[in-house]
């Protein structure tokens, strides 16, 4: 187990310094002279760039403004926005909390309600409940999340009026991006959860449950469920990115002062500083996430650790 | 096929996946209504019964009727029209980005799973860093880059999409260049360009073709996505997630504004899906993508 935890950590290191570099090198990559674009002034002096240069450490070697580059975001430096001039991790740590807030609430939604239509499904496979919970997840597929989330605020917020359409309203405010954020990672999971679980059914052993007299109930949730979350687990961690990305979306739809709002605001105004930040953070996140399913994986299925 | 003797068809592997693509009613559908918007979207000057980006104040935000079957925006301009000529960013964001994840995904994922060594474990780390941007952030990075307009948000989407391709590429390559019948072919003297375009490239063509059917409707969502984010196509051009997002404004108003445009989206997403799991399940049916 020690071992394996050592092995999945050393490949995460590798990840994150790439994702890193990527994100240094987006400066380099945009056309134009990246003084100017660092300080977000494009009619500037060339003696004015040259003191930027200078200031900015421009004029050293890629690989040492790297090192620097990773050594600041390490003490939580990440520059400072040209739209407010306050230091980007400033920006971000202020933002970050709505967006974990609506994440965590949408993936406990989405499992929640996965699970609910995917085990029924699975279990009454070829009934009325099958089809009806397999038609929502295929409709939860198939729409995108900016749409659904129209759909909701002109039923909930614009015809009854019963929930607000921003999120500035407490509580009340979280209902619907929640909902439009978590239903294609529930229908996802839905759909995943019923195959899983028919695959299990099929296995011998759980004849060998049943066999021995246990009750339908007993069979499925002490051996049929814990097989079947295996699989479900690892898209857990791929469906937290999907949650990610989506409260981009969902929080420029429902005006909610999140890193995905900010993200893209910043791509608009060209802060680029701002941009990189908020897009390291994430992915850092995104990694994170899935290392840590990765370890619970191996901590649920001994056969993992011997690979 | 009740009585296989009396009808002498000629059989192959893609021959009975035609058929049983054509027994699959709702990919059928769905493959015919795929290709009347792309019809609609080739036509779309002979059918749009007006001039999509003309402005026309006197007719602002009329409601759906006789005159403007779907209504009229707050600049006049026909919602029909501009919906018929938004396919045309649909379709093409959807053809172009796909095509980009193909051809890099295909080159990757051969030349990886092909001389593996270091090749693979370059390809591979380039992956590991793609995934590590959830969803659409790679193509915020790209966008962010290339400046915020169509173009690059067919790059940005195209490039997104790559990851997928490049493993499932991969992973077959990996079986067949293992296969006797490449043995054979290398032992015959054919050299490595010839092993991969005659025999491992078309063993590969069947996950390759049911992937560019699945992967054409995301494409189109997460352009639409970026259009909608105010990233993608640039107005007047009618786009239909620009003007999802535009007619946001007009929601207590003008109901149709943002509803016709989210239909479209949705008609052509569905179509497209059903088509790629009926073409999944007639090509391969133990394929699970």
């Amino acid at each position: 187990m020690a071992k394996y935890i050592r092995r999945r950590l050393a490949l995460a290191v590798p990840t994150i310094l790439l994702t890193s570099i990527v994100v240094f090198l987006m400066l380099f990559l945009i056309p134009g002279d990246p003084a100017s674009i660092y300080v977000g002034e494009q009619t500037a002096t060339p003696e004015r760039l040259a003191d930027i240069r200078r200031v900015m450490g421009l004029d050293r070697p890629l690989h040492v403004q790297y090192a620097d580059f990773v050594w600041r975001a390490l003490h939580g430096d990440l520059g400072r926005s040209l739209q407010t001039s306050r230091p980007v991790a400033d920006e971000i740590m202020t933002r970050l909390p709505s967006t974990v807030v609506l994440a965590v609430a949408a993936m406990m939604l989405a499992v929640g309600l996965g699970f609910a239509l995917g085990l029924v499904s699975g279990l009454r496979q070829n009934t009325v409940l099958d089809s009806v919970a397999m038609l929502v997840a295929l409709f939860g597929v198939s729409m995108p999340v900016f749409w659904l989330a129209l759909l909701l605020i002109m039923l909930f917020a614009v015809h009854l009026q019963w929930l607000p359409a921003t999120s500035l309203a407490g509580w009340k405010g979280l209902v619907l991006p929640t909902v439009s954020l978590a239903l294609l990672s529930a229908a996802t999971m839905a759909r995943l959860v019923r195959a899983s679980v028919l695959e299990v059914l099929q296995l011998e052993y759980l004849m060998t449950a049943r066999a021995k007299g246990l009750s339908g109930a007993a069979v499925v949730l002490r051996h049929a469920l814990p097989n079947a979350v295996i699989p479900v687990l690892t898209a857990m961690g791929l469906q937290f990115g999907a949650l990610l990305s989506g409260a981009v979306i969902t929080e420029t739809i429902f005006a909610r002062p999140g890193l995905g709002k900010l993200v893209v605001d910043s791509i608009q105004n060209k802060d680029l500083p701002t941009v990189q930040g908020v897009i390291l953070v994430l992915a850092v996140i995104y990694i994170a996430m899935n290392l840590l399913v990765d370890l619970s994986y191996a901590a649920i299925d001994p056969r993992i650790r011997f690979e | 096929m009740k009585d296989p003797a009396s009808r002498p068809e000629a059989r192959g592997p893609w021959s009975d996946g035609w058929r049983r693509l054509r027994r699959n009613t709702g990919a059928t559908v769905g493959g015919a209504i795929f290709l009347l918007i792309v019809a609609t979207a080739g036509a779309a000057p002979l059918l749009a019964p007006e001039d999509p980006v003309r402005l026309n104040v006197a007719e602002s935000l009329d409601p759906p009727g006789r005159r403007h079957w779907l209504g009229t925006d707050q600049f006049g301009r026909d919602v029909l029209s501009r919906i018929i000529y938004g396919a045309r960013v649909s379709v093409a964001m959807g053809l172009v980005a796909v095509a980009i994840s193909v051809a890099g995904g295909s080159v990757l994922g051969l030349l990886s799973g092909y001389y593996r060594g270091t090749a693979d474990l370059l390809v591979m780390r380039l992956v590991d860093v793609m995934l590590a941007f959830p969803g659409i952030l790679l193509a915020l990075v790209i966008i962010a880059v290339l400046g915020p307009n169509l173009g690059s948000a067919m790059v940005a989407v195209g490039v997104s999409g790559m990851p997928l391709f490049i493993r499932v590429v991969r992973g077959s390559t990996l079986s067949v260049r293992e296969v006797q019948y490449v043995e054979a072919a290398r032992a015959t003297g054919s050299g490595d360009t010839r092993i991969v375009f005659r025999h491992v490239l078309p063993n590969v063509l069947t996950p390759i073709i049911v992937l560019v059917t699945l992967g054409i409707p995301s494409a189109i969502v997460a352009g639409a996505a970026l259009s909608f984010l105010g990233l993608g196509v640039k107005p007047p051009t009618p786009d239909w997630g620009d003007m999802l997002s535009r007619g946001r404004a007009f929601m207590n108003t003008a109901w149709w504004l943002s509803t016709f445009p989210g239909l479209a989206i949705m008609v052509i997403v569905l179509a497209i899906n059903r088509f790629g799991d009926g073409l999944r399940d007639a090509l391969d049916p133990r394929m699970k993508l």
